[in-house]
């Protein structure tokens, strides 16, 4: 479980983050959803620890990341997996090294272990046979698949997935957030997805965080969020005409 | 910065590769280029001093003589640095823009692994092994370029260029010229490094921070250049 209590956060004169508390339970896919430049990403880096927060605390099953030493941080991190918005392959690496490089830094595996766990995560991801691609020479959804096999690689407690549907084909969507939420389930993982796709909202909200201006302005799962009367959140889901239509029919 | 990038590695197996790697791109990958500006450079400064020797007083060694103190003393070090500063800096800076902002070093943070560590310190280790291996090569082939020169253009004999060449040699020259390529290796490499791990935004501005490390770099070396040769030959 991951829990964040009263999380700010300033750039220069902009509060990005105004005093934010979630928690995220394990075994369930949580979501940060929101407009864009209302504080999703800034929040979910500051979980990370890529940014370090101004105010508040975050706890990683009780240890508090906030006040730990650099090298205690690296070993919350070596349970963490993420999926990056653009995959972030290591792109002089082939698909198979990408997948090893966790591996080959922090574990005792041999070389033989190494390309058994790497073709396991592979087949887990609908890529086997693919080890000696390189990114460059997969497709978008392709590299998202290989992010979440390198994410899965250590086995992680925690997975984070910083917009896993953007810039894909409403198909390819479907295919991730299954997956996402499959190796949830499967591994009984504490997994954050910060998206702004409804398809993924409704799909695999286990538990949905809504950020507005800064702050958590709305909690609820994929069943609430289409019947609350919140209006930012009713503002974001039925953004389009089409939407609206829908909440009119239905209602 | 460069009290994270030297801290001790995670995997020692993984950092030994890496700086082996390095050693390719940074120095091996430099020998075409270093070899032809060397001989040219050394050619030409032993024309130029051929063309200026008409003093009867002055022996004809001296032309061998010039030549290979110009080009042990500055040439192949500081010159041939300040070259290897715009192929290996914006070499630099660009490989480790593109990481920074394509999310590859936030992915390697989030791994855990310390990404100053794993990407910078086996460049500079890979500098400052190979670039006094480099800077000698290319003493040699100045010296050579100096003597082909003068060879073709028949403005001297073997003999009185070999004679040049070997007057009144220190060995202190060398270390010199070798310790200032140390220094010049590690300037280089971690300005760079700087630059580049520090870009912010999109192609355009690792194109930028390229061209900064390049610059920052190049008067690193003339101001290191010369601060070393006032503490160590004055």
């Amino acid at each position: 479980m991951i829990e964040v209590k009263n999380v700010s956060k300033t750039f220069g004169e902009n509060k990005v983050l105004d005093n934010v508390s979630a928690i995220f339970e394990t075994g369930k896919v949580n979501l940060i959803i929101g407009a864009s430049g209302q504080g999703k990403s800034v929040l979910a880096k500051c979980i990370v620890g890529l940014h370090e927060v101004d105010e508040g605390s975050i706890f990683y099953d009780e240890l508090d990341f906030c006040i730990m030493s650099p090298e205690d941080r690296r070993k919350i991190r070596t349970e963490i997996g993420m999926l990056f918005q653009g995959s972030a392959l290591f792109d002089s690496m082939t698909v198979e090294q990408n997948i090893i490089f966790p591996l080959s830094m922090f574990t005792k595996m041999s070389k033989g272990e190494m390309l058994d766990r790497a073709n396991f995560c592979l087949e887990r991801v609908n890529l086997a046979g693919r080890n000696k691609l390189y990114p460059a020479e997969c497709s978008g959804g392709m590299q998202k698949r290989i992010a979440i096999a390198r994410a899965i690689a250590m086995n992680p407690k925690y997975l984070f997935c910083d917009e896993p549907n953007s810039g894909l084909d409403p198909q390819t969507s479907i295919l991730i957030d299954a997956l996402i939420k499959e190796i949830t389930y499967e591994y009984n993982m504490t997994t954050i997805v910060i998206t702004h796709d409804m398809n993924s909202v409704i799909e695999i909200g286990d538990h949905i965080n809504f950020i507005y201006k800064g702050q958590n302005w709305w909690q609820g799962n994929n069943k609430t969020i289409v019947t609350t009367d919140n209006k930012e959140v009713v503002d974001f889901v039925y953004a389009s005409d089409f939407m609206k239509q829908i909440r009119s029919k239905l209602a | 910065m460069l009290w994270i990038v030297f801290s001790k590695p995670e995997k020692f197996k993984i950092f030994r590769k890496r700086t082996f790697d390095e050693i390719q791109t940074i120095g091996i990958n430099s020998l075409p280029i270093v070899a032809l500006m060397s001989v040219f450079i050394g050619g030409v400064i032993a024309l130029q001093t051929a063309s200026n020797m008409d003093n009867p007083i002055l022996p004809d060694y001296t032309i061998g003589f010039i030549t290979r103190s110009s080009t042990i003393l500055e040439l192949s070090p500081t010159i041939i640095s300040l070259i290897l500063a715009g192929k290996v800096g914006s070499n630099v800076a660009s490989e480790i823009g593109t990481m920074r902002i394509t999310e590859q070093i936030d992915a390697l943070e989030i791994m855990g692994v310390n990404s100053l560590t794993y990407l910078v310190l086996p460049k500079i280790v890979a500098a400052v092994i190979f670039f006094p291996i480099l800077i000698t090569f290319s003493m040699t082939l100045g010296i050579v370029g100096g003597w082909i020169s003068l060879i073709i253009a028949d403005l001297s004999t073997t003999e009185t260029y070999l004679i040049g060449i070997r007057y009144y040699f220190k060995t202190g020259d060398i270390v010199y010229a070798l310790t200032k390529t140390v220094v010049f290796g590690f300037l280089i490499v971690s300005i760079s490094s700087f630059y580049g791990y520090y870009s912010k935004g999109g192609s355009l501005d690792v194109g930028r921070s390229s061209t900064q490390a390049v610059v920052s770099s190049s008067i690193a070396i003339l101001v290191a250049n010369f601060l070393l040769t006032q503490m160590i030959l004055l």
